[in-house]
């Protein structure tokens, strides 16, 4: 999940006889499924729920990029090389109509950067963590984007029309992107001893922080309710995460690897597994900023920003002298 | 017309170290481009540089899997991009000079992409249909990469006192790369005496009014032509290919035989 405990603004969630009569008709366009576009009528916490909720997907998608673009220069063929090229492009290309999507609402994409570059914004917390070995790109694709596309495939349902249209083309480059990183590691556990241990390895470290991913259990959130009742999110985190450790399981057990979770069984009664708890001390410590690539994710990102300022301002200087020549030869020619 | 007289164990020599060349061009380049990805001064261009080294590393594969044909000594292009040390890379030293800014970045693939457009446009009539296939594929790829460049370059060169300073500088400091794409030696005259590349030294004009175009129309000044760095097109190159080949061949080095 790349948005991760977006807050609503909300107290409680209100029924519609307590709403005015334009709220009212909003709502029960929400409920009959119909989509709500950009110069339509919206409540306020609606629209910065929103704003919070793809602003973040979308830094988490141009964050993203770093750990998996710190491979790129190392992938073992021309060919991983290729892909991975690919595939770092693709997740820019999602920030872009993420951001898009996102200025519909009136927010610009300068603001959105403002937000992340000083920490008042936040993306998801599984890009801080490191990609130590070849197979930690495998186990994104795999583990990570599994994840995502658990969490956007009902996004594409999502009320607010941009939002859902960007998920749809999105979904399609994410099922790619799953594959290619089990490809990664269907390679590799074909491999070597030292191979297979480098697989194992990644999915020790990635499991918990993919689970993660879900955000804690939000039953009893008024935030989530709210969410819900405007369809942004359509499952809860527990719901999510349960579907996501039923699908990976058997895909682990497939490439032969060992899930670390002591408590990992199949109940037959609920016909899904039981699992442990993440550690979410863990968590909460990685979304205050203590994750262990927190600051160099974020300095990446700023400094990419603050060295860009030059080409920046040069290209609008550029514009706006290309603009001027055009006025006054139109002047001359009159 | 050389075809009686024509050693064949001496024409696949020279045609492997001309395949080398282009095909270590573009795997240089395209590395070096790569090392921007998600560091680009904009996400427009994050996803413009990632293209251009994907189109890059496409030709490298291209270029060196038909290198290792040519070889025939059941070298594949993984073979020869990750198991070569520097001495036997034939890239000219242009791509491998470091990033630097956005702008020295974008100022050498400028250089770069001139040249490569009017070689891969004259590989495209190659006496030898193999080369002539990739040139026709690499052509549309590398005719966007100049749009590109040349746009930006003029636009930042004619665009603040800031951004006009940098890319002189980039341009004074990479001008004394430019010298060694038009540079011939035996191997380059045969095979253009065979038709299957063009002479170097004939593609000068034309990158010559490309470039003049577009500092022109970007205000920024043509420096003049001193002494040119040389060594890359026969395996002696400056320092900093050792590092990229260090990072570039990690894992197939450190892991013998594995495959991935």
């Amino acid at each position: 999940m790349y948005a991760q405990m977006v807050k609503t603004d909300a107290a409680r969630v209100k029924s519609l006889d307590e709403m005015e009569p334009q709220e009212r008709t909003f709502q029960e366009r929400v409920d009959q499924g119909q989509k709500i576009e950009p110069k339509e009528w919206m409540p306020e916490g609606y629209r910065k729920t929103l704003i919070r909720q793809i602003s973040q997907h979308a830094h988490s998608e141009i964050v993203g990029q770093l750990p998996e673009g710190n491979w790129i220069t190392r992938a073992p063929t021309l060919e991983r090389k290729a892909i991975l090229l690919a595939k770092v492009q693709d997740e820019a290309g999602h920030g872009l109509y993420l951001y898009c999507a996102a200025e519909t609402l009136g927010v610009s994409r300068d603001e959105m950067y403002e937000q992340l570059h000083s920490g008042k914004a936040k993306y998801s917390s599984i890009f801080n963590y490191p990609t130590l070995t070849w197979a930690d790109i495998g186990a994104i694709g795999w583990l990570v984007d599994g994840a995502a596309i658990m969490n956007q495939v009902p996004l594409q349902r999502c009320s607010y029309g941009p939002y859902a249209r960007a998920m749809v083309r999105i979904c399609k480059e994410e099922s790619f992107h799953q594959r290619q990183g089990y490809d990664i590691l269907m390679k590799m556990v074909k491999g070597t001893p030292a191979q297979k241990a480098m697989v194992q390895d990644a999915l020790n470290r990635w499991w918990w922080p993919s689970l993660m991913m879900f955000g804690p259990s939000d039953d009893a959130s008024v935030h989530s309710a709210q969410s819900m009742a405007w369809k942004i999110k359509q499952n809860s985190n527990d719901e999510l995460r349960q579907k996501f450790v039923d699908q990976t399981v058997p895909q682990a057990e497939y490439l032969g690897l060992t899930v670390p979770d002591p408590d990992l069984k199949w109940n037959e009664e609920k016909g899904g597994y039981d699992f442990g708890e993440p550690d979410w001390e863990e968590f909460f410590n990685v979304i205050a900023g203590n994750g262990p690539c927190n600051a160099e994710r974020l300095d990446a990102r700023r400094k990419a920003w603050d060295d860009g300022a030059w080409f920046r301002d040069g290209l609008t200087a550029h514009a706006e002298k290309a603009a001027g020549r055009r006025a006054a030869a139109k002047i001359a020619a009159e | 017309m050389a075809t009686a007289a024509v050693d064949p164990a001496a024409r696949q020599a020279a045609l492997f170290e001309f395949l080398a060349r282009i095909g270590d061009n573009a795997l240089i380049l395209g590395h070096r481009v790569s090392e921007w990805c998600g560091h680009a001064p904009a996400l427009e261009e994050d996803i413009a540089l990632a293209n251009t080294a994907l189109d890059l590393i496409g030709q490298t594969q291209l270029w060196l899997g038909l290198a290792g044909e040519v070889e025939d000594k059941g070298r594949s292009a993984d073979d020869l991009a990750y198991l070569r040390d520097g001495y036997e890379f034939r890239n000219i030293l242009l791509v491998e000079r470091p990033n630097g800014d956005f702008g020295k970045t974008l100022m050498r693939q400028f250089l770069f992409d001139a040249w490569h457009y009017l070689l891969l446009k004259a590989l495209k009539g190659s006496s030898d249909r193999r080369i002539a296939d990739i040139a026709e594929k690499a052509f549309k790829e590398v005719s966007y990469h100049l749009d590109r460049s040349r746009d930006l370059v003029i636009r930042l060169g004619d665009g603040t006192a800031e951004s006009h300073s940098r890319m002189q500088a980039s341009l004074d400091e990479l001008w004394a790369f430019t010298g060694e794409m038009f540079m011939s030696d035996a191997l380059d005259a045969e095979l253009a005496e065979a038709g299957i590349i063009p002479a170097p030294q004939s593609l000068k004009p034309g990158w010559d009014e490309i470039v003049a175009e577009a500092l022109t129309e970007g205000t920024l000044k043509k420096p003049a032509d001193g002494y040119m760095h040389r060594g890359g097109r026969r395996g002696v190159h400056t320092e900093h290919l050792g590092f990229i080949l260090a990072e570039m061949q990690f894992l197939q080095r450190a892991y013998p035989g594995a495959t991935w």
